[in-house]
């Protein structure tokens, strides 16, 4: 499959291709009815080209679908749920089928094979483990690989430098600036990743990250690192770059890739940049079908050197929207806002600030308290104030600081406000 | 009740420059602030304050985008020497009051206890019945 033709594998995504759009459109009362308001009918789909005709799907929707009214088939077909924060009060949830688990764990496979990782090696998943794809993800496709699997999830980082030494770790698989984190606290501990451990391999994704960031983690580590790309919408973590480290590839047989302006939806050309659009072409419980990610890239339909020829993208460059992605984990400014206006003593002004704190992101959250609220006693600000880390913890999945500020200290913006303050250099 | 003043409580982030910021308004109002402490917690704090005119001073700081509240205290005079704290202290603690919080300013005649208490009332009838002298709300203007 990794070295099909391009002519095969497009023979073979217009064959999946129809086959989904049939499967909507007679089990899928969500696409279905979205479909019919486009006035396409499956029969249309004579070319792959004719993908165009179909209507997109937005994160909206599986919003306004909370939890499962978008899934197709029964709840006894499902094999596990993953649940991610939305947009606004509602989380995402992901359903899999045990053929959408297989297909999820070939595609990271597919990738760590790419990279040139195999049954010898030893994997270190620092990524979390539950609800976040992230770890499960990773964790399953280093298994499909033969690959021995340490499933440290995140955080206590001295502990994740001894396993790598003694556990004889030759890959890890983690956000970009946890790499930094723990080859900064590698560095403490006197512990050289090159003389010391057996580390030769990082797959990081999660959260965007620049070329000048992969130079600085190579050259200080002696580690190539590779860039891994998914969304829980799409099932998890998904696709990697292969040994070339010249763009991701997305498994023609998994996946199919369009890039589109995303003022008017047209579909760009091979090297545009625009807004990323996919669609699975073989998902069950869960069909995404010209899903709109949100994030900018472009793609590109040449052979790559490795010999494949699916088509790869592009490093992620930004966001069409203004979601923020906080140590790996997506972070909506409106799921904020939504979260702060349940709690009555706040007003209805709030900033967030993210930073950088050495590798590590970090997220502020300035709200205006409101006059009303205040009484005299201290220990009711310092209960309000938990009480806002609390909810926006839970809600985001994301430790926040919080800081109480005066009504009226914050800007206000006539028109569009600018909430976010986002001081990170990538 | 003349025995109950009223406090001013100033929400204010805590951060170089808020205290004088709050004092400049009280200055431009000519108001005189006779006693004040601030409460800390992490990266917010409370200033409060006995005032001259409390009323207006509320106002203007409300008017100003100031976070305020009134909170009824009480001012004992205390003798300035050792024990002198002592014996108002006892007077609440036998009569079973509960001090919130409590700030003081030594001066002439006398030192003097700011008391925010959990029964106002019956604390002013327990420092009247042992004997403590209360400040009146109209010394203070």
């Amino acid at each position: 499959m990794e070295e099909m033709s391009r002519a095969d594998l497009e023979a073979l995504q217009f064959k999946l291709l129809k086959t989904l759009v049939y499967r909507l459109y007679s089990f899928s009362d969500f696409y279905s009815a979205r479909m019919k308001m486009a006035k396409v009918h499956p029969d249309d789909i004579r070319s792959l080209d004719d993908i165009s005709k179909l209507p997109f799907m937005y994160k909206k929707d599986l919003r306004d679908n909370y939890p499962d009214k978008m899934f197709i088939g029964n709840q006894e077909d499902l094999v596990r749920y993953h649940v991610s924060s939305g947009t606004t009060g509602k989380p995402t949830v992901v359903g899999y089928t045990q053929r959408d688990l297989d297909n999820w764990s070939t595609s990271v496979a597919r990738g760590l094979t790419s990279i040139g990782l195999g049954r010898r090696d030893v994997i270190q998943v620092s990524y979390g483990y539950g609800l976040f794809t992230g770890g499960l993800g990773l964790h399953y496709g280093a298994e499909r690989i033969g690959a021995t699997v340490v499933p440290a999830s995140v955080g206590n980082t001295e502990r994740q430098i001894e396993l790598i030494q003694d556990l004889r770790v030759t890959a890890v698989a983690c956000t970009p600036s946890y790499m930094v984190h723990m080859s900064e606290v590698a560095q403490k501990m006197g512990v050289d990743i090159q003389r010391d451990t057996r580390l030769r391999t990082a797959i990081l994704g999660a959260e965007p990250w620049s070329e000048e960031m992969r130079t600085r983690i190579q050259e200080n580590t002696g580690i190539k690192a590779y860039d891994i790309y998914g969304t829980s919408e799409l099932s998890g973590p998904l696709f990697t770059e292969c040994t070339e480290q010249n763009g991701i590839h997305i498994w023609g047989d998994l996946a199919f890739v369009e890039v589109i302006d995303p003022d008017t939806g047209e579909r760009l050309g091979p090297g545009e940049k625009g807004e990323l659009v996919i669609t699975m072409l073989q998902k069950e419980a869960l069909p995404m079908i010209r899903y709109r990610i949100g994030d900018i890239t472009s793609y590109h339909d040449e052979e790559c050197p490795c010999g494949r020829c699916h088509t790869r993208i592009s490093r992620i460059t930004g966001r069409v929207d203004d979601m923020l992605i906080i140590r790996g984990i997506n972070v909506f400014p409106s799921q904020v806002e939504y979260s702060l206006m349940s709690i009555p003593e706040l007003g209805e002004h709030f900033q967030i600030v993210v930073d950088r704190k050495g590798a590590l992101d970090t997220m502020l959250v300035r709200v205006e308290l409101k006059s009303t609220a205040f009484s005299d006693k201290l220990d009711d600000l310092i209960r309000l104030k938990g009480k806002v880390v609390h909810v926006l913890k839970n809600d985001l999945n994301v430790a926040v600081d919080v800081e109480l500020v005066s009504p009226g200290t914050l800007t206000r913006f006539e028109g569009k406000a600018k909430r976010v303050l986002d001081r990170r250099q990538i | 009740m003349k025995y109950i003043i009223k406090q001013l409580s100033i929400f204010a982030e805590n951060k170089p420059g808020r205290l004088a910021a709050i004092a400049e308004v009280l200055e431009s109002e000519d108001i005189n602030i006779l006693a004040f402490s601030i409460a800390e917690a992490s990266g917010f704090g409370v200033v409060r304050a006995l005032v001259s005119d409390p009323e207006r001073a509320h106002q203007k700081l409300t008017d100003l985008g100031y976070v305020v509240s009134s909170t009824d205290v009480i001012g004992v005079r205390m003798r300035d020497e050792p024990g002198g704290l002592k014996e108002i202290a006892k007077i609440l603690g036998d009569a079973d009051i509960n001090i919130e919080y409590a700030y003081a300013y030594s001066g002439r005649p006398a030192a003097v206890l700011i008391l925010r208490v959990d029964q106002v009332e019956d604390a002013i009838k327990a420092l009247l019945d042992g004997g403590g002298q209360l400040l009146e709300r109209s010394e203070l203007d």
